[in-house]
């Protein structure tokens, strides 16, 4: 079946931050088609936590974003979605296993205060009383209110429904169409040509093949994590909780392993822990020594989780920028071409601003933001 | 502890290749997660039982005896109750991680030079209304009721769905003194009649068979299939239909048959999770390998339903072809498998794939599947549900699996993975299952240097 569609705007790619540039695009009054190679879900979302976190960000471009983010989700909770995207404001808790670990959180915490964080010292006798089932002999921790959860797969399909978008799944964009001067007039895909004077690039860890198409260079590389699920248990995990080195690997540009763990139980019983870090390219196969390291820093958090069986784990690929931020705005190269994509691991919880800030642009308003950092070419102008 | 090889399953295709490489002087490793060697083919009955006549339930008694006391006199090292979650590479070989005993709590690891996975098969279960009552078992668990525990599941049943395993079943439960009510098999008489000369391998045994149903009186009914079992707290009865050529029920021909329990049987799946997390690769669901059984991973070998379904003769010939092939490469020899066991596999292996386009599933089963019918029975998933996902934007297993939950409990979509692919209306993939069975955080983390927060 080939069809030619018109509309106002292409959204390339059916995960979260796709889903909510969707939303926001026909909010602003925009006709919009959402197309995917794939189902909705199908790539990094359905691998993600479903982590909205402010407490791993340094002050920063990426912070401001993810507050402006958490306040999103929270409205959309509010006009009730949030049942069905299972959101819950559960909080975070990052806990120190030593005096020089907690000195170093609570220097973060206090810049992250300046810029509008919520972040509660807890000392260690506090700290059960948070999480009764921490391991003892903790150092301290920094309670983070505003972290919040969704369930990732949900979320982009109940943001797509919501939006009320034409979603075409299982159709793979072969290429770009350009008119003449460059402006880009849609994209090209197996079934048919979609038209519209602007296209929006929210293909995550494959954003550089949707950019090379429309042929200017955007670096995004996979950023390979393994996740643990045990077994279905009964509440005994409250918050997000991981330990303060996250943060640094979280920022780090190594490419070898590095895992810190995230322990979070979730509304249906299995906890899950994440979260390994290593640059291997799209290899999906089982890696062990990940799954070993994690299993050994879960169990170190929480020590009655060493009698607790995993019952799957699996790989997902974050789309990893060389600078850490993702790709958000107009492309100068290629005039009709936005990008929203290269939130790392953090895509989850930045789709709602980055779906806003691209409907912004779209409609030529001026954005919550400065995209600045964001700029989809910075990385062109370093390598020239 | 250390091996030369390590053979993961002690079936028919274990046992065959266990005892071919043991022969020719390797150290084998024979781990099997059950009590006693056999596999489901040859189970046996608990010891405490006491049985005076279990070969009276088994095909190739002789050749279970030959194997048995093959495997007494042997070298093979046999570790039972080791239930393998995950085989590992390492430089210079493989460990196969395990756990042990009936609570799976305490980590064992062998270390072996190559490795041999004759992991074996698992039953297809397809979903009907009605199919979680009590008195609904699988084929194959009405077999193992009969081979292993010496009970019978009811007083009167009916054995449905598709296969070669339903004759067997039928007459194995009329044998045991079980009223068969009927033997419902929805491919028709004709596509049978057309692969006949093809199963020809097969036709000792299906004859005997075939004599049994005529000896016990079973009704069969070809081209039927089941629509809904009935019952409040256990099964009463069933309806079948009959099926059209197009594959759809045709309406007006249900009829009632009492009975108290329902033997359902599609067919079999390859057990695949510890070759996949190998990375060795699949052709289709099952494990690829080449003509020496060797898959594409230096050092692994596969024999055995993981390889495709085929039974328990050519998953003899195969394992002793592999252990052949094992044990040559170890010794830096050529391999020489028994010139019989190749002649049997290229036959056995035709028959196989003759019976594989004879018995297929009714074209249009998912749409028998009602609303309310569940499909996942660890996360309580039903086909509505599923639909509603599809409707989401859900589009292949994993999506579904994603947005309803269905298949992330315990059994890991072993038994929902098709019914889901089926109302998805893709083929069914081979499941990604990194841990063949599920495995306790403290023991993996024991093979870590411990790491607490910094």
């Amino acid at each position: 079946m080939n069809e030619s569609l018109t509309c106002d705007v292409v959204v390339v790619g059916a995960g979260v931050v796709g889903a909510a540039t969707a939303l926001y695009a026909a909010r602003a009054g925009l006709d919009t088609v959402v197309v995917d190679r794939g189902p909705v879900a199908g790539g990094t979302t359905g691998a993600g936590e479903g982590n909205l976190l402010v407490s791993d960000k340094e002050p920063g471009p990426e912070l401001e974003l993810a507050l402006l983010s958490a306040r999103l989700w929270a409205a959309l909770a509010r006009e009730g979605l949030g049942e069905a995207v299972e959101y819950e404001t559960k909080g975070g808790v990052v806990v120190a296993g030593t005096d020089r670990a907690l000195a170093g959180l609570e220097k973060l915490a206090a810049e992250q205060r300046a810029a509008g964080v919520e972040a509660v010292p807890v000392p260690p006798d506090r700290l059960p009383d948070l999480e009764p089932y921490l391991a003892p002999g903790l150092a301290g921790g920094m309670h983070y209110p505003q972290d919040a959860q969704v369930m990732p797969a949900l979320a982009a399909a109940h943001l797509l429904r919501a939006s009320k978008a034409r979603v075409l799944t299982g159709r793979e964009v072969t290429g770009i169409l350009r008119g003449p001067g460059g402006a880009v007039r849609g994209v090209r895909t197996g079934r048919g040509d979609l038209h519209a004077p602007a296209v929006v690039n929210a293909a995550g860890t494959w954003g550089g093949e949707v950019a090379a198409r429309a042929g200017v260079s955007l670096p995004v590389l996979p950023r390979r994590g393994f996740v643990l699920v045990t077994e279905p248990l009964p509440p005994r995990i409250r918050h997000k909780v991981y330990a303060a080195d996250y943060v640094a690997d979280v920022a780090s540009d190594s490419a070898a392993l590095q895992t810190s763990p995230v322990v979070e139980g979730t509304p249906a019983g299995p906890v899950l822990i994440g979260a390994s870090r290593e640059r291997v390219g799209f290899d999906r196969s089982l890696s062990l020594p990940a799954v070993r390291a994690l299993a050994a820093g879960a169990t170190g958090l929480f020590p009655f989780l060493a009698g607790v069986r995993a019952m799957r784990t699996y790989a997902g690929f974050r789309p990893y920028l060389p600078d850490h931020l993702p790709a958000i705005g107009p492309d100068p190269r290629a005039p009709g071409l936005f990008h929203a994509c290269g939130h790392e691991g953090a895509g989850i919880g930045l789709a709602t601003g980055t779906g806003q800030l691209i409907a912004q642009v779209l409609t030529g308003r001026t954005p919550d933001l400065d995209l600045g950092p964001f700029r989809p070419d910075r990385f062109t102008e370093e390598a020239a | 502890m250390r091996t030369d090889l390590a053979v993961i399953g002690a079936g028919p295709a274990g046992l065959a290749a266990a005892l071919a490489a043991s022969a020719r002087g390797v150290r084998v490793t024979l781990v099997d997660a059950a009590t006693r060697p056999g596999g489901q083919f040859y189970r046996q009955p608990a010891e405490a039982l006491a049985a005076s006549r279990p070969e009276a339930l088994h095909h190739g008694w002789r050749t279970w005896e030959r194997l048995r006391d093959g495997l007494a006199v042997s070298a093979v090292r046999v570790l039972t109750e080791h239930h393998v979650w995950c085989v590992e590479r390492t430089p210079d070989g493989f460990t196969v991680n395990a756990l042990l005993g009936p609570e799976q709590e305490e980590p064992v690891q062998l270390h072996a030079r190559a490795v041999l996975l004759a992991t074996g098969g698992y039953e297809r279960v397809l979903p009907f209304p009605g199919w979680t009552l009590p008195g609904v078992v699988t084929a194959g668990g009405a077999q193992a009721m009969l081979k292993g525990g010496l009970v019978v599941p009811g007083r009167r049943a009916l054995v449905a769905g598709t296969g070669p395993l339903l004759l067997p079943v039928a007459t194995g439960l009329a044998a045991a003194g079980v009223e068969v009510a009927a033997l419902v098999e929805s491919t028709g008489p004709r596509r049978l009649a057309r692969h006949a000369p093809a199963l020809a391998g097969k036709l000792p045994e299906g004859a005997g068979h075939a004599a049994g149903l005529l000896r016990h009186r079973i009704p069969v009914l070809t081209r039927h299939t089941v629509v809904r079992a009935h019952g409040d707290d256990r099964l009463t009865g069933v309806t079948v239909a009959a099926l059209g050529t197009d594959g759809h029920v045709r309406p007006g021909t249900e009829r009632h048959l009492p009975c108290d329990t329902l033997a359902a049987g599609h067919g079999m799946l390859p057990h695949t999770d510890l070759a996949e997390s190998l990375g060795c690769r699949l052709d289709g669901l099952a494990v690829a390998v080449d003509t020496e059984q060797r898959t594409d991973v230096p050092g692994v070998w596969a024999a055995g339903e993981a390889t495709g379904i085929g039974g328990a003769a050519l998953s003899l010939a195969e394992g002793h072809i592999a252990g052949c092939s094992a044990a040559a490469h170890l010794h830096g020899t050529a391999p020489g498998p028994a010139p019989a066991a190749l002649k049997a596999r290229t036959a056995l292996q035709r028959s196989a794939a003759a019976l594989d386009s004879a018995y297929v599933l009714p074209a249009h089963w998912p749409e028998q599947i009602t609303d309310d019918t569940v499909v996942c029975r660890c996360e309580e998933v039903t086909a509505g549900a599923v639909r509603e996902a599809l409707d989401l934007g859900a589009g292949d297993e994993r999506t579904v699996k994603l947005f309803t939950r269905a298949g992330m409990g315990w059994c890991q979509g072993r038994m929902c993975g098709t019914a889901i692919a089926g109302l998805a209306g893709c083929a069914p993939t081979p499941a990604k299952r990194p841990f063949a069975r599920p495995v306790p955080l403290g023991v993996l983390a024991r093979h870590h240097p411990k790491e607490g927060p910094s």
